[in-house]
């Protein structure tokens, strides 16, 4: 039997943390479908230690995330290992939106649109990080392929209604999520929605 | 008795030392290093060759062109940009593949800060093969693969050359973001599979034009990727000299519409800060 220790609904355009105790297990469920789920994760012992996106694409010889997927730090060690996914591919290259970079994209009309880097900064600083703790990021349920020229972009989501990824930590994680509120690219199709999070604690061998 | 066994014999012994001229070493000053064609040997305000497995830094004044030279074909130059005005702003490797909407490095590609400005520009490219993607080494990826990645071992990663060039600067672990690399090539299939192309040979070298002043970190060590069983990097030849930024008439300024506001938003800054 496992037990659920946290079942939240996160609003659209919402941050979101919690800390995940090793071998607790966390799904994000995608509830309107083609919603981008910006993603960090920090050793929750040492933040110094977070989530690299280099590090995690070297060691797996691909850019896409699914099942199998072990997400690491700058130096290598593990964090999180994706265990379950219904989606089958997730991005690690594009990262955050930001006011900044929205400013690039679209134009200086969006510098004041919500945006992840900045729902990263406020729910960081919860718990003690700041801007220098922010590095490229996961994005659950986003599409950015790489074309043979090298063209790179953010594309319709391969996602729908109710499809699920599920975490597993390998150490206790402190885990920052922006459910992303962009508005101008097709990562949540145009329109931002809630996703779920639920967290379970997977039944102790006696 | 030895020369060395008493103070003046040592200092001798120390001093006559000086002068002594090894390949990997800076040139100090600057101006005493070969200038390449067509630039005044006294604008040259960087000159050093930095050993496989080497690091170095410095601070670079806007307009500084920046040439890395890969001298013997194993050269990997693994390298971080922060604002050196508040280095809270930093490279932002997502950020540059993204708004620019390309993963691979090349001419007139702009290396884009966190706060959506132009830390420096490439302008002359001559080796094709480079990567945004990887990252550099670590520790326990070098020891597994080649025994050891301690700094001054056999086989020095990437992640501690970074962090000891960044402690040099004032700046600690938690500041150092994904890097980039040039020098030995990374391509993307179909698939999202990342195969290693290698480099394209010795003598190539990369312009890179530096628009904000920037504290620049360099690695020369292995790409995490190559999978050639004994650690293989060869040295690196690092040159700058005061040049000019880019400017509106420029044709990396109107690359793309992304990089036009980027170097709108860069060009903003520095007025405001009285640096332009």
């Amino acid at each position: 039997m496992t037990t659920t220790v946290l079942d939240v609904e996160v609003p659209a355009r919402a941050p979101f943390s919690t800390v995940l105790r090793r071998s607790q297990e966390l799904s994000i469920i995608d509830l309107g479908g083609n919603q981008a789920v910006d993603f960090l994760c920090y050793d929750a012992a040492d933040t110094a230690k977070r989530y690299s996106a280099a590090a995690t694409v070297a060691a797996q010889h691909n850019i896409f995330l699914t099942t199998g997927s072990v997400l690491r730090t700058g130096e290598g060690t593990p964090l999180v290992t994706v265990v379950a996914d219904t989606c089958g591919r997730h991005d690690t290259l594009g990262g955050a939106c930001s006011k900044e970079s929205n400013s690039l994209r679209y134009g200086q009309h969006t510098r004041f649109q919500h945006a992840c880097a900045d729902n990263f900064l406020i729910e960081g600083s919860k718990w003690g990080l700041g801007k220098r703790d922010l590095v490229s990021n996961v994005n659950w349920y986003m599409n950015v392929p790489v074309e043979a020229d090298g063209t790179l972009g953010i594309v319709d989501g391969l996602s729908a209604p109710g499809l699920e990824v599920r975490l597993r930590a390998e150490t206790d994680v402190l885990v920052l999520v922006s459910n992303c509120p962009q508005i101008n690219n097709p990562c949540n199709g145009f329109d931002p929605t809630p996703v779920r999070m639920v967290v379970t604690e997977p039944e102790r061998a006696a | 008795m030895s020369t060395t066994a008493t103070t003046y014999g040592a200092r001798d012994h120390a001093r006559a030392q000086a002068g002594t001229v090894v390949d990997t070493m800076p040139t100090i000053p600057a101006t005493g290093a070969p200038a390449p064609p067509g630039v005044d040997p006294a604008a040259l305000t960087w000159a050093e060759t930095v050993a496989g497995g080497g690091y170095t830094h410095k601070v670079l004044a806007r307009g500084t062109r920046l040439r890395l030279t890969d001298l013997e074909g194993d050269a990997c130059a693994h390298l971080l940009l922060f604002n050196a005005e508040g280095p809270w702003e930093r490279l932002n490797v997502a950020d540059t593949v993204k708004v620019q909407w390309n993963a691979y490095l090349g001419e007139s590609v702009a290396l884009l800060s966190d706060q959506a400005r132009v830390l420096a520009t490439v302008v002359a490219d001559t080796s094709g093969r480079h990567d945004a993607l990887c990252g550099t080494s670590t520790v326990d990826h070098n020891t597994e693969r080649y025994g050891d990645g301690a700094p001054e071992g056999p086989s020095p990663a990437g992640m501690p050359l970074f962090t000891l060039a960044a402690a040099k600067n004032g700046l600690g672990p938690r500041d150092l973001p994904p890097s980039l690399s040039f020098f030995q090539g990374v391509r993307v299939d179909a698939e999202g599979g990342l195969e290693f192309t290698g480099a394209a040979g010795a003598g190539a070298s990369v312009d890179l034009r530096i628009e904000l002043p920037v504290v620049v970190l360099l690695a020369n060590t292995a790409h995490p990727l190559d999978p050639r069983e004994d650690y293989t990097v060869s040295p690196l030849r690092v040159l700058a000299w005061r040049d000019r930024p880019t400017t509106p008439d420029s044709p990396e300024w109107t690359h793309t519409p992304e990089a036009q506001r980027a170097f709108e938003n860069t060009a903003d800054y520095l007025t405001a800060r009285g640096l332009a």
